[in-house]
């Protein structure tokens, strides 16, 4: 028997090292789409990797509505100083400025506006033609049939019926002027290998992951943290209360719900993942909904 | 909880491959099977449950998240098809596995050559009631022109034949003499029952005659990566890395994923297409620097010598080369709308490096049917032929029954950008 053996996330790794390198090859301008969840914090950690000793040859760009956590905004500053990332930050000022929010607008319609229009202005801002994702096809049904490389056209938006084999390791980046690619270069690793990843290479992290008591507003079946400027939007019959709990994902803050946990360190995080039967994304209000996710990704969101 | 619990999950191994079949098949209960009878078996494991493979309760059909089971496009559940190649993840305490879902019908040479290219074992689903169709033949000479080491033959519905092991015997016998001729090298033929689970994840109680392993058995110990670290060192250059900071003012590193072989400090190298020699000095990764490396790991090498290599270059060790040339034939799985017809020009990307080229003639292409190789000016969409190209500059190849990365290419269309083509150089 050969002695050369990689472990599944080390081939994980090395398949992701590989797309990111091909996208910099073949590409003018590249960007790195980075959210500051967890799956970014691994994109972002694989980039790294993929260009030591030299730094990131493309910038991050945050796609901001406004909305995130504080301990996002706190969490994205100083790991962007730390590592020498060129963080670029955009927000479709516009709709901010007209007082765009879930709650009077609709999830659908501020996603669309802060989130889909917000990156679609940003990608076009900076001319870029390939910006690198980290969605995974484990995540939701539509993703589970998406390419590595995305292809979109001159208004940014996905065509699943016409989607390019891709074949071996061989990706093919040859498009036409306007057009941009999208790239997922963890596309096949699941929520399990994130988390061991993230174990494993100790990469930092956004503490809102990790379990402590936090103030939060029980809503429909979902915890919603709560913060001292919501005292407005809380609606009738709902009191903020301690719980133990922590976020499995992170998205907006009135638009992403925590789960009740104990889990206060990476170990235990990884059982809890292993344990839970549950989709991520259940504590993300925007895939609800019959196709949500699949007519969002035409219409140009990540 | 200890970190030798951590250390059994994070080192198992991944393996890549592909299931086919229609969906009279069983496929979507098989698949359904497989992650429901899987899930949680991390758990387990972290856990350190020592259950007979932590697998012995069988679940039942309403743990199966469905919606990941169903078509995942509008598209396909509004027109009741399934349209495209789907990846599927599911873990056991051994191993990782990623798996394309091949539809069966439509397309079935696009989605199938998409999903198994880069598969190392393939599951092919029979009907134990309608036994070996032509598809089932169709399916297995495209899997074994794509090399796949392991073809997996799953008998399913054996629930429905009494568990006749004369049902069974009669396939195994109609499939090993249909993959000797076609160079199958390991076959494997399982009789399962993926609505009861039989020989699925546990071996059930109604096929004691069967004494091979159980599917999930057989997966878990098939080798994951063959024998690529046995082959020839070759090393696609995708990148050459000079960050030209005032720490690395000279630096250059030769940045690519090792398509083949081991690579050792101090081996002697030689870069194709120039010819220079150098040695290794360093190999180096983000978690520092290794002595040796071996496919399919993503490294940066440094030579002693500041020789001129690019993207599209090719390192291998001295004495190891590739077989170069601007006449190019090979077996071409076509995939585009318009047909492939000699006198077109095409881009091939082959690793890391783009060339043009012209069909310079149809040799031959397959009746996927019998078999026959039929004389033809073109091949069309899921067609598959024997092609020879003339190439702009010569390629550094090796024949994709010797190496499966350094041996296959994409065709390119250069009008619209499109991948059209999979060839696999003879």
């Amino acid at each position: 028997m050969s002695e050369h053996k990689l472990t599944q996330l080390k081939a994980l790794e090395a398949e992701s090292i590989h797309i990111i390198r091909e996208v910099v090859a073949e590409f003018r301008n590249p960007v790195m789409l980075y959210s500051v969840g967890k799956d970014s914090s691994v994109l972002l950690h694989l980039a790294r990797k993929a260009f030591y000793p030299a730094p990131l040859p493309f910038s991050l760009l945050h796609v901001d509505t406004g909305f995130k956590f504080k301990e996002m905004y706190e969490f994205r500053d100083a790991f962007c100083k730390e590592i020498g990332a060129n963080l670029i930050v955009r927000r479709n000022e516009d709709a901010i400025a007209k007082g765009m929010n879930p709650k009077d607008f609709g999830v659908a319609r501020c996603c669309g506006a802060l989130k889909t229009q917000g990156l679609l202005d940003a990608l076009e801002e900076g001319e870029y033609d390939a910006a690198f994702g980290g969605a995974r096809r484990d995540e939701e049904r539509s993703r589970a049939k998406e390419r590595v490389f995305s292809m979109r056209d001159e208004f940014g938006q996905w065509d699943p019926k016409n989607q390019r084999p891709e074949l071996w390791s061989l990706y093919n980046g040859r498009i036409h002027d306007g057009e941009s690619v999208r790239v997922f270069p963890i596309s096949n690793w699941t929520e399990m290998d994130i988390w061991l990843y993230i174990r494993e290479e100790k990469i930092p992290i956004v503490p809102l992951y990790f379990a402590k008591e936090r103030l939060m507003v029980e809503r429909k079946h979902l915890l919603i943290p709560y913060y001292e400027e919501m005292k407005d939007q809380l609606l009738e019959g709902e009191e903020p209360k301690m719980v133990m709990s922590r976020f499995r994902t992170l998205g907006c803050s009135p638009c992403t719900g925590a789960i009740r946990s104990d889990a206060v360190n990476m170990d235990e995080i990884v059982i809890e993942a292993a344990a839970s039967r549950r989709s991520e994304r259940e504590t993300r209000i925007i895939d609800h909904g019959s196709n949500s996710m699949e007519d969002k990704k035409k219409e140009g969101y990540f | 909880m200890t970190e030798a619990n951590f250390k059994l999950v994070e080192e198992v191994e991944l393996l890549r491959l592909v299931t086919v079949g229609s969906v009279d098949d069983g496929k979507s209960t098989l698949i359904g099977r497989l992650l429901v009878d899987t899930k949680g078996a991390f758990e387990d494991q972290l856990l350190a449950v020592r259950k007979q493979k932590g697998l012995d309760s069988i679940a039942t059909a309403a743990d199966i998240d469905l919606a990941m089971l169903t078509d995942g496009l509008s598209a396909e559940r509004e027109q009741g098809i399934t349209i495209d190649v789907a990846y599927r993840y599911f873990a056991t305490p051994k191993r990782k596995f990623i798996m394309a879902d091949c539809p069966g019908h439509e397309q079935y040479t696009r989605n199938m050559v998409t999903g198994a290219s880069t598969a190392s074992a393939a599951i092919i689903l029979i009907d134990a009631r309608s036994g070996v169709m032509p598809q089932t033949k169709r399916h297995t000479h495209i899997l074994g022109l794509l090399g796949i080491p392991h073809l997996i033959v799953a008998v399913n519905k054996m629930d429905l034949v009494d568990f006749d092991q004369a049902v069974f015997e009669q396939i195994r016998a109609e499939m090993n003499e249909y993959c000797a001729k076609q160079g199958v090298k390991d076959l494997i033929c399982i009789p399962i029952s993926a609505l009861d689970g039989d020989m699925v994840a546990v071996r059930g109680n109604n096929l004691d005659w069967y004494e091979g392993k159980t599917l999930l058995e057989t997966l878990e110990s098939l080798p994951t990566l063959g024998d690529v670290d046995r082959l020839p060192f070759r090393l696609p250059v995708q990148l050459v890395n000079r960050p030209q900071t005032t720490e690395l003012p000279d630096y250059r590193g030769f940045m690519g994923t090792i398509a083949s072989g081991t690579i050792r400090v101090g081996d002697e190298i030689i870069a194709v297409p120039s010819g220079n020699t150098s040695t290794v000095k360093e190999i180096v990764t983000f978690d520092g620097n290794l002595q040796e490396a071996f496919a399919p790991q993503s490294v940066t090498l440094t030579l002693n010598d500041n020789i001129d290599i690019s993207r599209g270059d090719m390192i291998t060790r001295v004495g190891e080369k590739t077989g170069d040339s601007k006449d190019l034939t090979a077996n071409v799985c076509w995939i585009g709308d318009e047909p492939l017809s000699a006198r077109k020009k095409y881009i091939i990307k082959h690793t890391t490096n783009s060339v043009k080229a012209m069909v310079s003639s149809v040799d031959f292409k397959t009746d996927i049917h019998t078999l026959d190789h039929l004389d033809a000016d073109e091949l069309a969409m899921n067609e598959i032929g024997r092609i020879t190209f003339k190439l702009q500059k010569p390629l550094h190849y090796d024949s994709y029954a010797d190496n499966r990365a350094t041996g296959s290419f994409i065709l390119i269309d250069t009008f619209t950008n499109n991948t059209v083509g999979a060839g696999m150089i003879v």
